[in-house]
């Protein structure tokens, strides 16, 4: 019934304390203040004013403020100063009894449901939903109807109720750690249970647990101002809600009184929220991951002052005389950053695709290559933008060029196979909606019509079972098979260039073969331009013409695919292809100090 | 898919037997001497006695829950102790009212979020700001506050509204709008809220899902990708939001009832707990289990139709 979503928060030791950076934080500070404030006024009530909160004078019946009495007076003649801050007490104490008793059954419910599993887990957790499934008005008032209007046994069944979103949070945390392995060496070392949910569980739900209880609070509070505002509380005892129903009572003849028990509640409730948020960013905050470093030996190296290096056309690349259907120019791609400045992930990347040729664009990961291939789309992520350069396709610069021209380029002259099969389909609708829905787009043809171009190309990409395959979802047929369907997705609408980013990498090494077996078949079929990103120089020898290594953003050696393996020039080449030859067999004596020697001599 | 609308179903069927039992058997015990309380303290122990037997109190309480209950499922709750009315017309007469706030607040507050939370998701940079601390005020600041801001300003100061009654739609369609607007509203600020950043949260992660640029790169608009694709993508956990947050306008009715003095469940929920007048908080508590249960299938039912693996589960 109510609205807690679970803090994820992941266990990070920090090394400030959340309460000093929360200080930090304006918002936190802002809310800190006002809640001490609030509390401290509860405490020394008395301190404040002199006067009875209780105290009642008819001839006082919603007096004017005078000397003594600055808010006036309510319907009974009571002082409304007095009464808004001796309310606190009642209103603060009875939302702390609400949070308490849910903090306590939720988290060791939440504790022992999670560790221990079994019965008591789905007991306890179908007892969470039940208690979820009830509008908590609903049961307090039905309470109400057999207990009388206690305040205090009112806000313990309410904890009752709100204990779910304790123990969800804490049912979360400790399934998420129990199998970790840091758990499982306490549990060998010999530490009993008791001292593992002690010591390693509790600590991870520690500031989850802290800031679920500022929300849980808030509303404690506001639920137990609104009992007492529909006039069902316990009207001998000063609360903001039975304020508000005297103030609503006679809000035509004194508007202002239900100003200050509006304006305090809804302080307090925002002051409770807020710092929760406040909480919630700067643990996060503290999370975040710190920057990777590459991890790949040849990273270490510096080729940036090695020149890049071209290759002259060869038999093979020379007998490609199709017309240029890509011209790519000093390309740069960057990526916003929150400090305003622009990291760039590709410099000045030059490269040609004519009609029929199969450009290679290989490189480690984080090598700009990627980048390349989405900037071509137009569809860099979030932050990402063509910094310079121009994408010349088919005579039009695709970086100067508007979304609406770009829709109708994609697709039907320019197509993507992207790597990952399974995620790249939309899980929610079939397989044969996903390719119907584009080429009715980009052909302009009928339902009946692009239903049965699918199915033809279905069985073109080498699908079984066609009709099948159509009706299922991706969740329902094998990883090779939706790579598959992605590749008859890519050329339903025939383009003139294909973009196949790793198409083969996700996939068992048996359907690899059979994959880059499609391709090249459908390549020459349709005649088109393809630029092939990928890591693996196996794929490059298999597919492409040309091919340009890439580095660190730039390309630094391009050329014809048997000039670069036979004869690469650039240092970060040479130990790319070393490193596979090194993988594929056993690695010669002679050869190992001889590429050292080489890399090293290059660094120097 | 049957067999996943016969599972929601059955679950359904069996929550309401149990919160209804349990109900019971907690309305019954925990309400001591209810002829002691009903005819108070002046009764003699005769007539409190002679009263307990015409309640049927002297029965051991399983007989009585049987009874109850073989009456229950046929529509026959009792009647009131204080009006002698029969309770399912006490109820049914009220409940078109509060079911047409209550569902009008749950439509305004699905459209209204589903609008903000894709908006700040797709705009992001200031929008998303705002809408992103809007939302935390709106979640923060209780409904009923919000319904008396309304008062306040719409109906006293501004005069643009009737601060209170309610007229019935098949009377006049504008006087029913009249009356049932500030209400809707004041209800459904605080659903908007939780729903819109729920909705925002899933339209930034499923646009960042890979089929997104897949489907683009087939030459499909991001409009259409985003309100085809991403939005059913982000419509589960949304609905499950919704789902919660229709609990909470169910308890938040019973409030707003009464601050614009609507004649709805509301009202009777407050009379008879006032009184203590159990068969009709019984009933209530059915009537309103009951509209819970029901919600909660219809979103499972388009959860399972947004998402074909919901239905294997």
């Amino acid at each position: 019934m109510i609205d807690l979503t679970p803090a994820t928060i992941p266990p990070k030791a920090q090394r400030t304390s959340l309460f000093v950076r929360l200080l930090k934080n304006p918002v936190g500070l802002a809310s800190m203040i006002f809640l001490t404030l609030l509390v401290l006024s509860a405490i020394f009530a008395p301190l404040l004013t002199s006067v009875d909160p209780n105290q009642a004078s008819l001839q006082d019946f919603l007096g004017p403020a005078r000397e003594g009495h600055p808010l006036g007076f309510d319907s009974a003649g009571r002082d409304v100063f007095a009464r808004l801050v001796y309310a606190g007490r009642f209103s603060l104490a009875g939302g702390l009894l609400a949070l308490v008793i849910a903090a306590v059954i939720g988290v060791i419910g939440g504790l022992l449901a999670g560790y221990y599993r079994g019965w008591f887990d789905s007991v306890s957790s179908w007892l969470a939903g039940l208690l979820m499934a009830m509008p908590a008005i609903v049961v307090l008032l039905a309470a109400r109807a057999v207990l009388g209007p206690s305040m205090w046994l009112s806000m313990a069944i309410f904890g009752v109720m709100l204990s779910p979103a304790f123990f969800r949070l804490v049912y979360a945390s400790v399934t998420a750690v129990r199998d970790e392995l840091y758990i499982d060496a306490a549990r060998v070392s010999g530490l009993s249970d008791g001292s593992i949910i002690g010591r390693h569980i509790l600590t991870v739900v520690r500031a989850p647990a802290i800031i679920q209880s500022a929300m849980v609070l808030g509303i404690a509070i506001a639920i137990q101002a609104g009992l007492d505002f529909l006039g069902l509380g316990d009207m001998t005892i000063p609360t903001w809600g039975t304020m508000l129903n005297d103030g609503f009572t006679n809000i035509y003849k004194e508007p202002l009184l239900i100003l200050w028990p509006s304006l305090i509640l809804a302080l307090t409730c925002m002051a409770l929220t807020l710092l929760a948020n406040a909480m919630r960013d700067e643990l996060e905050r503290s999370a975040k991951p710190k920057k990777r470093k590459p991890l790949i030996a040849t990273a270490l190296m510096d080729f940036s002052k090695v020149a890049a290096v071209t290759h002259a056309d060869d038999a093979r690349t020379a007998a490609l005389t199709g017309e240029v259907l890509l011209n790519i120019s000093d390309l740069s791609v960057g990526y916003g950053q929150p400090d305003g400045s622009v990291k760039t992930v590709v410099h000045d990347v030059s490269l040609t695709v004519r009609r029929g040729e199969v450009h290679g664009l290989i490189g480690e990961s984080g090598s700009g290559k990627t980048q390349t291939a989405w900037s071509i789309l137009r569809l860099l992520p979030e932050g990402g933008h063509i910094t310079g350069g121009a994408i010349v396709f088919e005579g039009k610069d695709l970086a100067e060029a508007s979304e609406r021209e770009m829709d109708r380029i994609r697709g039907k002259k320019i197509a993507y196979i992207p790597q990952e099969p399974m995620s790249n389909l939309d899980s929610s609708f079939t397989i044969g909606s996903q390719l119907v829905e584009p080429m009715r787009i980009c052909l302009g043809i009928s339902k009946k019509e692009a239903t049965k171009r699918a199915l033809e190309l279905l069985s073109h990409v080498g699908i079984p079972n066609p009709q099948r395959t159509f009706n299922a979802y991706p969740h329902e047929v094998s990883g090779g098979m939706a790579q598959r369907v992605l590749i008859a997705g890519a050329i339903s609408c025939e383009p003139d260039l294909l973009i196949a980013d790793e198409p083969t990498t996700a996939l068992d090494v048996t359907v690899q073969a059979e994959i880059l077996q499609l391709l090249r078949r459908l390549q020459a079929e349709l005649n088109m331009g393809v630029v092939l990103v990928t890591h693996n120089f196996g794929v490059v020898a298999d597919l492409c013409d040309r091919v340009s290594v890439m580095r660190e953003g730039r390309v630094i050696e391009s050329g014809p695919v048997r000039a670069i393996f036979k004869a690469a020039r650039h240092p970060y080449t040479q130990s790319l292809l070393n490193a596979i030859l090194e993988e594929g067999e056993p690695r010669g004596e002679l050869i190992a100090p001889t590429t050292r020697a080489t890399t090293q001599g290059a660094q120097s | 898919m049957f067999g996943f609308i016969l599972r929601r179903l059955l679950s359904g069927v069996v929550l309401l037997f149990v919160i209804s039992t349990l109900a019971y058997m907690l309305l019954y015990v925990g309400g001591g001497n209810i002829a002691r309380r009903i005819l108070g303290q002046q009764a003699t122990a005769e007539t409190v006695a002679q009263k307990t037997t015409e309640l049927g109190l002297d029965r051991p309480l399983l007989v009585q829950y049987i009874d109850w209950l073989s009456h229950a499922v046929t529509g026959d709750f009792g009647t009131s102790w204080f009006t002698g009315e029969m309770v399912s017309s006490g109820i049914t007469s009220r409940l078109g009212v509060t079911l047409s706030i209550v569902i009008g607040a749950t439509v305004i507050t699905a459209i209204v979020a589903v609008i903000i939370g894709v908006w700040a998701a797709v705009r992001g940079g200031w929008v998303d700001k705002v809408v992103q601390g809007v939302s935390i005020l709106g979640f923060a600041i209780p409904g009923f506050l919000i319904a008396l801001g309304l008062v306040t300003l719409f109906a006293l100061n501004l005069k643009w509204f009737k601060p209170t009654g309610y007229v019935p739609l098949t009377e006049s369609a504008t006087g029913w709008l009249a009356t049932v607007t500030l209400p809707i509203i004041a209800l459904a600020i605080g659903g908007i809220a939780g729903v819109a950043q729920q909705v925002r949260g899933s339209v930034v992660d499923a646009l960042q899902r890979d089929y997104v640029r897949t489907l683009r790169s087939r030459g499909l608009s991001f409009n259409r990708v985003v309100f085809k694709h991403v939005l059913r993508n982000a419509g589960g956990p949304a609905l499950a939001v919704l789902a919660v947050q229709f609990v909470g306008l169910l308890g938040g009715a019973v409030i707003v009832e009464r601050i614009f003095a609507i004649p709805g469940l509301g009202q009777v929920a407050v009379t008879a707990t006032s009184q203590g007048d159990i068969p009709m908080v019984m009933g209530l508590v059915v009537a309103i289990a009951a509209m819970v249960v029901i919600i909660n299938l219809l979103i499972d039912l388009l959860q399972g139709w947004l998402n074909p693996k919901v239905r294997l589960a």
